[in-house]
């Protein structure tokens, strides 16, 4: 598959203050690349130095296959970017807004007006195209930015915290707009809400303190798992150490005088094990619940791993 | 380029502020214009019989384009401190700079979109020269000449307010240090003209006002024309830099 933008060693500083370090980031054709982190990861400083908002310190973009710095007009005519706040004009209706930010992006005459008519329809505009965009809800707005992005049919399109401030309604549906956008573009969407990404991206990038702590795809971040555990309610339990002493099982945590949690390794799981004991020596058992890390617990985990080296170093 | 253009006057019009400032404008002019003739008109028995006496171009049309020159002065700042100040406040610059167009096209989109709002208000006060055809003959040369050194004036006023704009996020901030700057080149030949004639006069030179008068009085000087195409040009190149500069900033 052909990659349609790749960026390389990217580093940038504000002042003293290294906001991304070398940081290397590849999306292919049809696409959506997840690009996580806290807040002040470095996150929107990326999406800017991919946008051509902000000049890199080092390190080269290229956009299907044109490079950022020295071809900047080729390369922006293939990219889409809806920043963290919408760059919407609030005494245009949407229509006319699309419309010139077609012409911005080097649409004329007949092939201006499909454009506008088909991004409108695309993301359900059609009922606030005669609106001004001041008086549109939140919603509307970022849907309008995000059919700015998208108007002049780029190959990328960059979308910063695109769902940020929506309410959960509106969420669902951007998150619908963008996986519908993200058949015929290439998309790298930045975010810090991790369902979001599970529901989303086919490859996730996690960055921290400016440099990336995970690339792959969100199935080998699910195998990332450290351990899996149980989680039990006997209405009739017996002492710790007996369960603790059970084959397979690494710990026993008691949550409450009947509720435990069973930790144990991946590959050996003893739950048949366990339930014909508990059977057997009558402990009643009311709940058994199958508790896997969930993508939040790995992303704890990573970030937080990060920070004990950055801790050691110091 | 022109795509910016169009955004920009669309921009402009869409608001009822570029409206009102053509009305207002034209109504304080008209009403000097009127106030001029008048005057005109008591003397104009007493100097008929002198040979050589100035006409209804010197005496009424001279002074009532100084007069728009002042008030655009006045003007001017207000209209063009949204440039970039009002994009930099709502963020929207991005959509500008990821846009397949250089720094060049868009200062200059800017700049052409003012401008024409400022050709449209000087097409609107040359028709109330224009309109004294129907009672006397007047002087085309001296009129041409005046407003083609109040295009440029205008065309000086905007570059400067559109640098300045792109200094700051706040508007308002950018419109009184456009002003500022203009009234500081409109009066500095005051304290020009006060020292020691013989000594170089280059507080004079960098005088608007002292490059427009003569245009206003017919003649049109290779210096006034090379100073105010100057003046533009340094300006707009700032702007350029300015917006580079943010791509860069620290």
């Amino acid at each position: 598959m052909t990659i349609l933008l790749e960026a390389q060693n990217l580093c940038r500083q504000f002042g003293p203050n290294i906001a991304v370090q070398n940081i290397d980031l590849s999306v292919k054709r049809g696409e959506i690349l997840g690009f996580l982190g806290p807040n002040g990861a470095g996150k929107s400083t990326t999406m800017k130095m991919l946008s051509g908002n902000l000049a890199p310190d080092r390190g080269e973009i290229r956009i299907d296959g044109y490079d950022l710095l020295s071809q900047p007009k080729k390369a922006k005519a293939q990219l889409g970017y809806l920043p963290e706040n919408p760059p919407l004009y609030r005494e245009l209706t949407v229509s006319e807004y699309l419309k010139h930010c077609g012409r911005l992006n080097q649409l004329r005459g007949k092939a201006l007006t499909s454009a506008v008519d088909t991004v409108i329809e695309r993301c359900g505009l059609g009922e606030v195209k005669r609106r001004l965009i001041g008086q549109l809800s939140k919603g509307f707005q970022q849907r309008t930015g995000i059919a700015q992005a998208i108007v002049h049919n780029p190959a990328v399109v960059i979308l910063d915290e695109p769902t940020s401030g929506l309410d959960p309604l509106q969420i669902r549906q951007i998150r619908e707009l963008i996986r519908e956008i993200a058949n015929e573009h290439s998309v790298i969407l930045s975010t810090h809400i991790l369902p979001e990404v599970e529901m989303l991206c086919d490859r996730v990038q996690i960055i921290n303190k400016g440099q990336v702590v995970f690339a792959d795809s969100l199935a080998a971040l699910h195998q990332q798992r450290y351990n899996s555990s149980l989680k039990i309610t006997l209405a009739n339990p017996p002492q710790v150490t007996e369960l603790n002493s059970l084959p397979n099982i690494s710990a026993v945590e008691i949550i409450s005088p009947q509720q435990f949690r069973i930790v144990y390794q991946p590959e050996q799981d003893p739950t048949e094990n366990l339930l014909a004991v508990a059977v057997a020596k009558q402990w009643a058992l009311n709940e058994l619940v199958r508790e896997q890390d969930s993508l939040e617990d790995i992303f704890m985990h990573l970030i937080k791993d990060d920070a004990s080296i950055a801790e050691v170093k110091n | 380029m022109w795509c910016v253009a169009r955004l920009e006057i669309s921009r402009l019009f869409l608001s009822p502020f570029a409206w009102a400032i053509l009305a207002l404008v034209q109504f304080l002019l008209a009403y000097l214009f009127l106030s001029h003739i008048e005057y005109f008109a008591q003397i104009q028995g007493q100097i008929s019989a002198i040979p050589g006496a100035p006409g209804v171009t010197e005496m009424v049309i001279a002074p009532l384009l100084n007069n728009a020159a002042l008030v655009l002065l006045l003007i001017a700042p207000f209209i063009t401190m949204r440039a970039f100040a009002d994009e930099h406040r709502n963020h929207s610059l991005p959509l500008l700079i990821s846009a397949p167009l250089s720094a060049t096209q868009i200062v200059l989109g800017k700049y052409i979109g003012y401008l024409v709002f400022f050709l449209l208000q000087l097409t609107l006060i040359v028709l109330m020269p224009l309109s004294l055809m129907a009672g006397s003959a007047i002087d085309f040369y001296q009129l041409g000449a005046s407003m083609f050194g109040l295009i440029l004036l205008v065309a000086s006023f905007v570059a400067a307010g559109v640098f300045l704009s792109s200094l700051t996020t706040q508007p308002v901030i950018a419109a009184v240090m456009t002003f500022c700057l203009l009234f500081l080149l409109w009066v500095i030949d005051f304290a020009a003209s006060s020292n020691l004639s013989g000594q170089i006069n280059w507080l004079g030179w960098l005088s608007l006002l002292g490059h427009f008068q003569p245009m206003l009085e017919g003649q049109i000087n290779s210096v006034d024309l090379s100073f105010f195409a100057l003046f533009c040009f340094v300006f707009l190149l700032m702007t350029m830099r300015r917006l580079d500069a943010v791509r860069l900033s620290r």
